[in-house]
């Protein structure tokens, strides 16, 4: 077992002995004069040369003349015979950036080298004379390559196989490669293994792309005749390829040759097998068993890495086939104690997604005693897939529940706080049965929380949560509490939670009254001004003012809000700023922090800089065209671009559409998928009732998969009734031919169009996404009398889910209380909207929704304007 | 997953401060220097005076090995197969550890470091495996042994693995 690193050794060397550290480029790059020196001291030269390719290892930018000084002084050496000091010129000359131009003057000389009687460097020259050529130069010395690609020296052979293989990436060469076939085919019989090796990826690379050379490279070497591991592991990925392109085929024999892998001698070569059987897709669990069974094996095997390979794969296959990964269980379980920590928890994170209601309760506590030793990154991946274990089974919330509650008070940093508290907050959401034992856990956290963001966070669910709960009474105590002891953003918080308990529950309002009244005593500013605010709207018992001010906050996006502000101050207006005019903030697209406890292996951290919504962004990029500028703020987006032509077609095109006051703009997004097309002048033509086009905005020029962007501006109708509408939509544009590779176009070229799918447009379009906390009270506040109702029958929809998604698309409003989650085996549901109309009333909708076979509904919609109700019940 | 030669992103070798001391790159998945060098310090941080053999990091697979005062690294993409990673670092390190008559060690290191930077060269060839077997790589490197330091001022553990390295190169004649 290797020890840990000895931090003592840096004293000892510290000495100066060290020829490495610190070299000045200049310095360096001085050095290179002793090249001219005759005779020439070899040993020197090898380690100035070493100290430049050590400086460029090092990231040391050499400019252009630079570059070129160090190469030119390096060519001189080829004068010397010294191998070692020949084979470091190869490699300075490979390293060095040089120009193309420059890169001539080395060509003879390694022409020479290559072609030489020395096979000390041969192979060197040839690496080195491929990275730094070009197609002109190629040509030249095309013969040689082409030689020794057979040349009976393995390393040389080697070197030409896989320096043709990066030259073949290129176009250009890739035309020339193509005729060596011979040549590969030869030294794919090569004695040597790595020749073999390399020679089989080649073979590959130039033939990827022909169905019948593949099957027949397969049918010729899976029956044997490969020696080395590598070039197996290689036939084996070549297999996997073949039968992931061809999904519908039955592929019998690369199957056998996968199988048979699997008793390969080669570790190497039977994890290969095993992995790849696992990842292939339409296998059955019988069919992987035995690929299972040998990864089973390497779970105990004494090398780590082999373990990490193995419970790497289990945890992939866990996620389609984990009864399958069932029999491995009580290795895994070994593993929970392993020293490499990364097998620990990969180990967990499989056995969470294989277990089972049964198993859970042993599971939860072996987590109990695993958590204490690992780092917090690693249990924030285990944190997560408790997560998913505890939406898996339902029931079991209460154990998970207790083992999230108490990794709450153990020792952790913030994101591993914070992956548990917003883990209990999935949960509550997603199962109203745990939310009381939910909210009482983070009550007793943010007791002692030192994370005020997370305390902020959890006094706001407090407040959204607490009063619906049966017994909201006991949550005032914590809060209050918070009043007491914490830093002035949490007393805020506790504030506006406070109030939020005394505006929904009426008998808690008087006590919530009397706490209210002591924090206007606080300290603190914005403490004291929201107690004063909350305190005066409760006593007014107004119950409108109640729910506009305590329950439902400010809905503007506050991008929106700036900068209509900052319009009304700039232009002062007589009439005072009207905030209904500000945009409403759409809905943070949620994001679900599934299952995905794959992170371990696919982290890569995004950084949380709060983004700016669609609609924001959209907003501001119409705003910065002059043709849109007059047409007032932006009310509304469309939530996802629609899609009017397949992205395989021709043409793919989406479309955004932007509700302004009166008018709407189409945006389209066109990407040109054919590349022997240039298309210029792109345009989208549309047609529909009751809508006149006010302009186009075409996209001036569209290459070959770079989408562009155009617009159509149209007038919407006086009438609301009239706005759905569909719209015939034809791509029109200038075609001129180009040469794919070049991407020159030609200099005419023709007019020509392109129909495509049509746009449906529905009256959502008007109307924006509210928040509404209290629904009940919102609803009772606008009256019966602002009513209108209708009632309707649908047959088209087949479950209660699909009509609760429908109707939440229609009409584009806001499901609230959870109501656009229906519970299963429901025969009916009520589905609570809430929205914006383009003129700022808001409008609320509640659907009764019974099924029968069929879906019947019942659409009660209440605003302030009575035209309003009318086309919200009529509209369907 | 691809199918093709290459399965090597980075070797990497880091003394025991976390500085580099060599470190080659085989793609552009850490484009800019910042980049490398951010990924070194990660890797570091989560290697240093540990023995796990390989973890995960930055969603790459690393194998690594430390010998004294310093850390060698192979890095792969994560569908990468680690044996091949594994593999390839010890072969790597056996290579060195040739050059370095098993003294591997960072002057040691330092003090042979056009040889390791020729072995590394001869070693992967952009991303590509060139050779399996480190005495092929250190024979093409490493013609001859160097001159021995005079008998009397080597220590008995050196004497004795002088000898040993001895008869393995006549082996290898």
């Amino acid at each position: 077992m290797m020890l840990g690193l000895r931090k003592d050794k840096k004293d000892e060397d510290a000495g100066g002995v060290n020829p490495f550290l610190a070299l000045e480029k200049t310095a360096v790059l001085q050095e290179t004069r002793i090249f001219n020196e005759t005779p020439l001291n070899t040993r020197k030269c090898i380690h100035v040369l070493a100290k430049i390719i050590y400086m460029i290892n090092q990231g040391e930018q050499m400019g252009p003349t630079e570059a070129r000084e160090a190469f030119f002084a390096t060519t001189r050496l080829f004068q010397s015979k010294d191998v070692t000091l020949r084979r470091m010129v190869h490699l300075v000359i490979k390293e060095l950036p040089t120009a193309p131009d420059d890169a001539i003057i080395a060509t003879s000389s390694l022409t020479k080298d290559m072609t030489g009687k020395e096979d000390g460097y041969r192979a060197t020259a040839i690496r080195s004379l491929c990275k730094i050529t070009d197609l002109t130069m190629l040509t030249a010395i095309e013969r040689y390559l082409k030689q020794a690609l057979v040349d009976r020296n393995p390393a040389v052979s080697s070197a030409a196989l896989v320096s043709t293989l990066h030259l073949g990436k290129d176009n250009g060469p890739a035309e020339m490669v193509k005729r060596w076939t011979n040549e590969i085919n030869e030294a794919l019989n090569s004695d040597n293994v790595m020749v073999q090796y390399h020679a089989l990826g080649l073979m590959y690379s130039v033939k990827k792309h022909d169905r019948l050379a593949v099957s027949k490279l397969l049918a010729k070497y899976t029956k044997g005749g490969v020696r080395s591991p590598y070039a197996t592991c290689l036939l084996i990925r070549i297999a996997c390829k073949v039968i992931e392109e061809n999904e519908q085929e039955n592929h019998p024999s690369l199957i056998d040759f996968l199988e048979s892998c699997l008793r390969h001698k080669s570790e190497i070569v039977i994890y290969e097998a095993a992995r790849a059987l696992c990842n292939l897709p339409n296998l059955s669990g019988k069919d992987i068993a035995p690929a299972i069974s040998v990864l089973q094996l390497f779970l105990s095997s004494p090398k780590p890495t082999l373990r990490f390979a193995a419970v790497k794969t289990l945890n992939k296959v866990a996620s389609n086939h984990p009864s399958s990964v069932t029999m491995c269980n009580l290795d895994l379980e070994h593993l929970i104690s392993d020293t490499n920590r990364s097998i620990a928890t990969l180990a967990i994170t499989t056995l969470l997604k294989t277990g089972n209601e049964s198993s859970i309760d042993r599971l939860m506590k072996q987590i109990q005693s695993f958590m204490s030793e690992i780092p917090d990154e690693f249990k924030i991946v285990v944190v997560r897939a408790i997560q998913g274990l505890c939406l898996k089974f339902p029931n079991k919330h209460d154990v998970m529940m207790n083992l999230l509650s108490t990794m709450l008070r153990d020792e952790g940093g913030y994101q591993y706080k914070e992956a548990i508290v917003n883990t209990i907050i999935a949960v509550i959401e997603a199962n109203p049965s745990s939310q009381d034992t939910g909210l009482y856990h983070l009550c007793e956290f943010i007791e002692d929380c030192e994370h005020g963001v997370l305390a902020t966070k959890i006094l706001h669910l407090l407040g959204r949560e607490g009063p619906k709960t049966p017994t909201p009474a006991k949550f005032i105590r914590y809060i209050y509490n918070r009043v007491i002891l914490e830093n002035s953003t949490v007393r805020a918080a506790a504030v506006t939670s406070l109030a939020k308990f005394g505006a929904v529950c009426p008998n808690l309002r008087p006590s919530v009254l009397v706490l209210l009244r002591r924090c206007l005593h606080d300290t603190h500013d914005e403490v004291r001004d929201r107690a004063t605010f909350y305190l005066n709207v409760l006593e007014s018992g107004d119950t409108a003012l109640v729910n506009q001010y305590i329950l439902d906050t400010l809905q503007s996006s506050i991008v929106g809000l700036q900068s209509l502000l900052v319009h009304y101050i700039d232009n002062p207006a007589a009439e005072p700023f009207n905030l209904n005019q500000v945009p409403i903030t759409t809905a943070p697209a949620e994001v679900t922090p599934s299952s995905k406890t794959d992170e371990l292996i696919t982290e890569s951290r995004k950084p949380a800089v709060p983004t700016k919504t669609r609609q924001e962004e959209s907003a501001e990029r119409l705003a910065q065209i002059p043709e849109f500028a007059r047409l007032g703020p932006l009310f509304k987006s469309s939530p996802k671009p629609i899609e009017l032509s397949e992205s395989e077609t021709e043409y793919y095109v989406r479309c955004d559409v932007h509700t302004f006051p009166q008018h709407l703009v189409l945006q389209f997004e066109v990407t040109n998928t054919l590349d022997d097309q240039q298309l210029e002048n792109v345009s989208v033509e549309v047609a529909g009732e009751n809508y006149t086009v006010l302009g186009y905005l075409p996209c001036p020029k569209l290459v070959y998969n770079t989408p562009g962007t155009c617009y159509t501006l149209l007038q919407l109708p006086k009438d609301p009734s009239l706005v759905p509408a569909t719209f015939a939509c034809n791509l029109k544009f200038l075609v001129k031919d180009c040469d794919p590779n070049s991407g020159e176009a030609d200099a005419v070229g023709y007019e020509d169009e392109y129909v495509l799918e049509d746009l449906d447009i529905g009256l959502n379009i008007l109307i924006q996404r509210v928040f509404k906390t209290n629904f009940a009270a919102s609803w009772d506040e606008q009256g019966d009398e602002n009513q209108a109702e209708e009632t309707y029958s649908l047959y088209t929809v087949k479950s209660l889910n699909g009509a609760v998604d429908q109707l939440v698309n229609f009409f584009g409003m806001q499901p609230c209380e959870r109501s656009d989650r229906v519970p299963d085996d429901k025969t009916a549901h009520t589905l609570l909207l809430a929205g914006q109309y383009k003129d700022g009333v808001e409008c609320l909708i509640k659907t009764r929704i019974v099924f029968d076979g069929v879906v019947n509904m019942k659409i009660c919609a209440r605003s302030a304007d009575p035209a309003l109700n009318e086309l919200l019940v009529s509209s369907i | 997953m691809f199918a093709d030669l290459t399965s090597i992103k980075a070797l990497i070798i880091l003394d025991n401060n976390g500085e580099r001391v060599l470190s080659k790159y085989y793609d552009d998945h850490f484009p800019t220097l910042k980049d490398k060098q951010d990924f070194e310090a990660n890797l570091f941080k989560k290697t240093y005076q540990t023995d796990f053999e390989i973890i995960a990091c930055q969603g790459l697979t690393v194998c690594y090995k430390s010998s004294v005062d310093i850390l060698f690294y192979v890095v792969g993409s994560s569908e990468e197969n680690e044996l091949i990673l594994v593999n390839t670092l010890t072969t790597f390190f056996d290579t060195v550890s040739i050059i370095l008559r098993k003294n591997v060690e960072k002057k040691a290191v330092f003090d042979k470091m056009d040889y390791i930077i020729l072995a590394a060269d001869e070693f992967i060839e952009g991303g590509v495996l060139m050779e399996n077997e480190s005495e092929n790589i250190t024979s093409r490197v490493y013609p001859k042994p160097e001159q021995d330091i005079p008998l009397s001022e080597q220590t008995m553990t050196q004497v004795l693995q002088n000898a040993r390295e001895g008869f393995k190169w006549t082996l290898l004649r």
